[in-house]
């Protein structure tokens, strides 16, 4: 419940805050408290690898560029108003398509105790046996990420 | 003891495990000052620290209060809040990786058996992996936060540094941990108790961990982040008092605790050689590995030191090359080479 709170509150943070910088450190607080809901749902190896993969790489990369490009509500150009209008109407017909997917959805209160699947074991069993063909398959898709970063990085 | 359906004894116990572990870090971090002052100076071929105290013993008292008692400097552009974040984050960052390093077996006292380990969780190592990779924010909000170019500077080259030793060390550990097959540190010593170290097995992971090992901790040969006489001290340049304590003072626990992770998982933890044919107490048994381990860390500890005072800062470009393109090439073979052995031994 205080995890929910944080979570919410820190994500209102990364958008509402003029600040970049403020706006990136909220994200890795609602990073944190996305972790700690992995860890009471008894998943603690999937909250260890977000915070290493998120909050630790992604994040510090995030924040590296924002402090050298060091932005200024000063500096930043000024949003056209029909801008503004396209992307509250873009965003509030997103909430009403995933209001209307979530109201008939029922969810079973998940018990911590029988869920055992988050624990690295029976993960790496998962994984292997039972998913190991789309587990390759978002491997090869990664593969291909990383060639086209490096195309992207090798053209002068 | 259980009242409110709470076992109140497992708590104290958890409570006192921790104030120890935590007073030990310090106490070591800050006898580690001193410790360095005096290898510098037997190195240089001089007496170092031996004004307070006999043979300088008081030092580290005096540093101290020096630090508490001087005055709070806060640049009037900086931003306030997260000017103080940065060292809060790096003293916290440093002293959470002991939690799941096992100092050594069980106790017995009047019936209890209390496990010498404030947490054995079964992600132990994703846990110090997870800890380090966070303790870079602390440099870099602190260094962005004193709005000084030099500090920013700092700040940047540490952050790139730091996730560019991640990888390698990361890897180097996947190979350990293929042979071991476990991610609890406490069982990774109980196989070795059992067997050969790791670093038998594991020569080359040892060595790329421990180069990995020095620069997570900023350390020479690759204290760039705090080139002084690049960057005029680097991130902590306008820091003063207590803050700038507070960072000096991380920098020692981690070489602390990195000091302990590598005993732990390459050089058997609290296990020595012969230690099951002793034929003492086990409480005894317990206490001595623990001095072992205790050793063990100590003549890392000295290792650490020893390199500072030896070899020479790199330039930025060697540090980059040699963590991308030695480094990690280096990790991966060793990473295959140890699968395939793993693989034919199985079948």
């Amino acid at each position: 419940m205080v995890l929910s709170v944080i979570a919410l509150v820190s994500a209102l943070g990364v958008v509402l805050s003029k600040n970049p910088v403020t706006s990136v450190l909220c994200l890795i607080v609602t990073f944190f408290t996305i972790a700690g809901h992995y860890i009471m749902l008894n998943a603690q190896f999937l909250a260890v690898v977000h915070i290493i993969v998120y909050a630790g790489a992604i994040m510090v990369l995030f924040l590296y560029v924002m402090m050298l490009m060091n932005l200024n509500t000063e500096l930043e150009p000024q949003k056209r108003n029909w801008l503004k209008y396209a992307g509250a109407i873009s965003g509030g017909a997103l909430l009403v398509v995933l209001v209307a997917a979530l109201r008939d959805a029922s969810m079973p209160a998940i018990s911590t105790e029988a869920n055992e699947v988050g624990l690295i074991k029976n993960l790496g069993q998962m994984l292997f046996k039972q998913y190991v063909v789309p587990f390759e398959v978002s491997s090869i898709l990664f593969l291909s990420a990383m060639v086209g970063a490096v195309v992207i990085g090798k053209k002068d | 003891m259980t009242f409110l359906s709470i076992d109140w004894f497992f708590i104290l116990e958890k409570i006192l495990l921790i104030s120890a572990v935590l007073v030990l870090s310090l106490v070591v971090a800050m006898y580690s000052t001193w410790g360095e002052r005096k290898v510098a100076a037997w190195i240089q071929d001089r007496l170092g620290p031996n004004r307070a105290g006999p043979i300088g013993l008081l030092q580290p008292l005096a540093d101290g209060g020096k630090l508490f008692f001087k005055e709070e400097i806060i640049p009037t552009n900086a931003n306030r809040f997260l000017f103080i974040l940065g060292p809060s984050i790096a003293m916290l960052v440093a002293c959470m990786t002991s939690a799941v390093i096992p100092w050594g077996d069980t106790l017995t006292i009047a019936g209890h058996t209390v496990s010498l380990q404030v947490a054995d969780v079964n992600i132990g190592i994703l846990f110090i992996f997870g800890v380090l990779s966070v303790g870079v924010y602390g440099i870099m909000i602190g260094g962005w936060a004193s709005n000084n170019k030099y500090s920013l500077l700092a700040s940047v080259r540490a952050a790139s540094q730091i996730i560019s030793y991640e990888l390698p060390m990361g890897l180097a550990l996947i190979a350990l941990l293929m042979l071991t097959g476990t991610l609890s540190l406490k069982e990774i010593v109980e196989q070795q108790r059992h067997g050969l170290w790791n670093v038998v097995y594991q020569p080359l992971g040892f060595f790329i961990f421990l180069v990995c090992a020095f620069a997570e901790c900023n350390r020479a040969p690759f204290d760039l982040p705090e080139a002084e006489n690049e960057l005029n001290g680097g991130y902590h340049l306008e820091y003063s008092s207590m803050k700038l304590g507070f960072y000096l003072f991380a920098e020692y626990i981690n070489m602390f605790v990195s000091s302990a992770l590598m005993a732990t998982m390459y050089f058997g933890g609290y296990a020595f050689p012969g230690m099951d044919s002793l034929g003492v107490s086990p409480n005894t048994l317990t206490i001595l590995g623990f001095v072992a381990l205790f050793v063990k860390i100590l003549l890392f500890i000295f290792f650490f030191m020893w390199v500072r005072w030896t070899v020479p800062r790199f330039r930025y470009d060697q540090l980059m090359r040699l963590g991308w393109r030695v480094m990690i090439p280096l990790a991966l073979a060793n990473m295959l080479i140890t699968g395939a052995i793993v693989l034919a031994r199985q079948h």
